[in-house]
């Protein structure tokens, strides 16, 4: 068995609206092994998102602990989870977030003006993560310049250029049309196998999933079925 | 530290090169503001240069001698032998004629109107005699000649010239008791004596039917030499005179309306500050929304709040600064040398000088407008920073 490196227990999380308390997740346990390119699957409003935002720390639970590469992340304050994403989440986005007014090598240096790094190191490690995603030739272009799929492969440059423990995609192709999206799955592929990337990725895609090496299936803030992949 | 720094350059400078893509909302604080502080340093440029002209009026080394107890040259009399003791004291210069370099001056107002205007206005008529010439070297005859002692010929000044009506050479001007001709114009260095006509003391005496003069201006052997000359009138059973050296009376002149113009100033720019506020606030909270997600999507990389804030803060200070060099630019261009005339409360005479738009002015209203991006920025930057970074992706 190999080492998790995301440990939920007994995690639960509620949303007031108005005047009722909604719980999204209720006393969930998970673990997540290093090297682990897990899918997390479910119809709308089943939690899913809720825990991605918990596991990348940008969210604290109601109750319970989350354990991230050995660290407990749901007691840290906002600042001090702030500097924990710098470190150990890579996030990818549906729409890419990309900023459109900077180049997309701009873009893939963000992370990195959050470590001690000089210009000349922040560029080395912005040029190998545009190679990695294939877009080395479109280092100079703006967001606006570039193609869907081109986008967020720059995304997914940006979350992997500061060596994250983790990378969180959430539903990364939902934007993307098939052949797209196989490439950028494809590539998260490529990063988990080749790179040993841990991947928790959000998707509503069956085809997706079958990426992934194991998958996990959400309803109602519950876990309810969890495979592995062929 | 510098990690901090680094985030702060970075998240400002991107904010700043995605103004023009907000350049409408973004020109709301810039135009707003530069109305502001255009309006702020034109009112005080205003005052500054009434302050100015009548601050350089004068020199150390000349003293204004009144009779005790006035205030100014309107409400002084000296009786002629009372005159004559104050032009012999110890300490005053001797002129060219080897007499004591000391004029016994009438000043009285009469009606002029501005030119193009029909209104009459009061302006100083100062009796003198030729010597004037000698006693303020500052000011010289630049076109036609100086008035013949007893004969109602009357100099004017080139600012009043250049603002009242009827002034050139050759016209006739109601001095005191019928016409006076216009023989000469003289030049002071923009001080506040351009402003006046001068005529021979004794031909308005007469006009005027008056035995006394007003004050007397004498030239002092040194600028130290004021003490002595001030204890020896003092000390003088025969007279109760004050005196003051020149620059300290033409000084004290300027108070009332130098203060009236400066509050009026700073009103109207605290009421147009206002406004110029509520347009920074509603630009700022509206390029906080429009980069909700950008804001996030930096935040869940990393970001601190903190940089953030400043951020915001530091994008609305460019924006406000930018309207503030523009406003100053804006009342440099079109007031700085303009020329008007204004009746000096003090005196109840028109004064004549030029809008002066110095450069501690232009600092006071980049630092005004920076005031304004400042307060107009920060609860925007709060809100940024406050954000849920899960709301605001969920968002895009």
């Amino acid at each position: 068995m190999s080492e998790a490196i995301v440990s939920l227990r007994g995690v639960s999380k509620s949303y007031v609206r108005g005047k009722q308390s909604v719980e999204v997740l209720q006393k969930l346990d998970l673990s997540i092994s290093r090297g682990d390119f897990l899918a997390l699957m479910g119809p709308s409003g089943s939690g899913k998102t809720t825990l991605l935002n918990l596991i990348g720390g940008l969210d604290h639970p109601s109750a319970g602990e989350v354990v991230v590469g050995g660290q407990r992340i749901d007691q840290l304050s906002s600042g001090a989870l702030a500097q924990w994403r710098s470190h150990h989440v890579g996030f990818v986005f549906q729409f890419y977030n990309l900023l459109g007014v900077l180049s997309a090598e701009k873009n893939v240096e963000l992370p990195l003006l959050l470590t001690p790094l000089s210009k000349a190191q922040r560029a080395r490690h912005v040029a190998t993560a545009l190679e990695i995603v294939g877009l080395a030739d479109r280092a100079k272009h703006k967001p606006s310049e570039l193609s869907g799929g081109q986008a967020q492969r720059v995304a997914i440059a940006r979350a992997l250029v500061a060596d994250p423990t983790l990378l969180v995609c959430d539903e990364p192709t939902g934007d993307l049309d098939r052949k797209t999206a196989d490439e950028i799955l494809g590539l998260l592929q490529t990063l988990n196998r080749q790179h040993g990337k841990t991947i928790v990725m959000v998707t509503h895609d069956p085809k997706a999933a079958e990426y992934a090496t194991h998958q996990l299936h959400m309803d109602k803030g519950r876990l309810i079925e969890q495979s592995a992949n062929a | 530290m510098a990690n901090a720094i680094q985030q702060i350059s970075a998240v400002t400078a991107m904010n700043l090169r995605s103004v023009p893509s907000r350049l409408g909302t973004s020109m709301v604080i810039v135009i707003g503001i530069a109305g502001v502080v255009g309006v702020l340093v034109a009112l005080l440029s205003m005052a500054r240069g009434f302050e100015l002209t009548l601050a350089t009026t004068g020199r150390p080394d000349r003293a204004i001698v009144m009779r005790g107890g006035s205030n100014d040259e309107l409400s002084s009399v000296l009786m002629r032998d009372q005159a004559q003791v104050v032009m012999d004291a110890p300490g005053v210069a001797k002129g060219s004629d080897g007499k004591p370099l000391a004029i016994g001056e009438l000043y009285m107002i009469t009606d002029i109107a501005k030119r193009g205007a029909t209104t009459p206005n009061n302006v100083v008529v100062r009796g003198t005699t030729a010597r004037v010439l000698e006693l303020r070297p500052e000011a010289k005859i630049v076109e036609g000649r100086m008035f013949t002692p007893g004969v109602r010929e009357v100099v004017v000044g080139r600012t009043a010239q250049k603002q009242f009506a009827g002034l050139n050479i050759g016209d006739k001007v109601d001095v005191r008791d019928g016409p006076w001709t216009v023989v000469g114009v003289f030049d002071s260095k923009g001080d506040v004596h351009e402003s006046e006509l001068w005529v021979d003391v004794d031909a308005l005496m007469t006009a005027s039917r008056r035995q006394a003069y007003n004050t007397v201006t004498a030239q002092l052997l040194s600028a130290d030499a004021f003490r002595a000359y001030k204890d020896a009138l003092t000390s003088d059973p025969r007279v109760t005179v004050q005196a003051q050296r020149e620059p300290d009376y033409y000084a004290s002149r300027s108070e009332s309306l130098n203060q009236l113009i400066t509050v009026l100033g700073y009103s109207v720019a605290v009421i147009m500050g206002i406004g110029a506020l509520f347009g920074a606030l509603n630009t700022m909270y509206a390029a906080v929304a429009t980069r909700s997600v950008e804001i996030a999507t930096l935040r869940a990389i990393g970001f601190g709040s903190g940089p953030v804030v400043v951020s915001v803060i530091l994008e609305a200070l460019a924006l406000a600064a930018a309207g503030g060099v523009l406003g100053g630019a804006i009342a440099y261009v079109f007031f700085n040398g303009y020329t008007v005339s204004a009746l000096n409360m003090q005196t109840f005479s028109q004064v004549a000088f030029q809008f002066r738009v110095t450069p501690d002015l232009l600092w006071k209203g980049v630092i005004w407008a920076c005031g304004i991006g400042l307060l107009g920025g920060l609860m925007p930057a709060v809100r940024a920073a406050r954000l849920p970074i899960v709301d605001a992706l969920r968002s895009a």
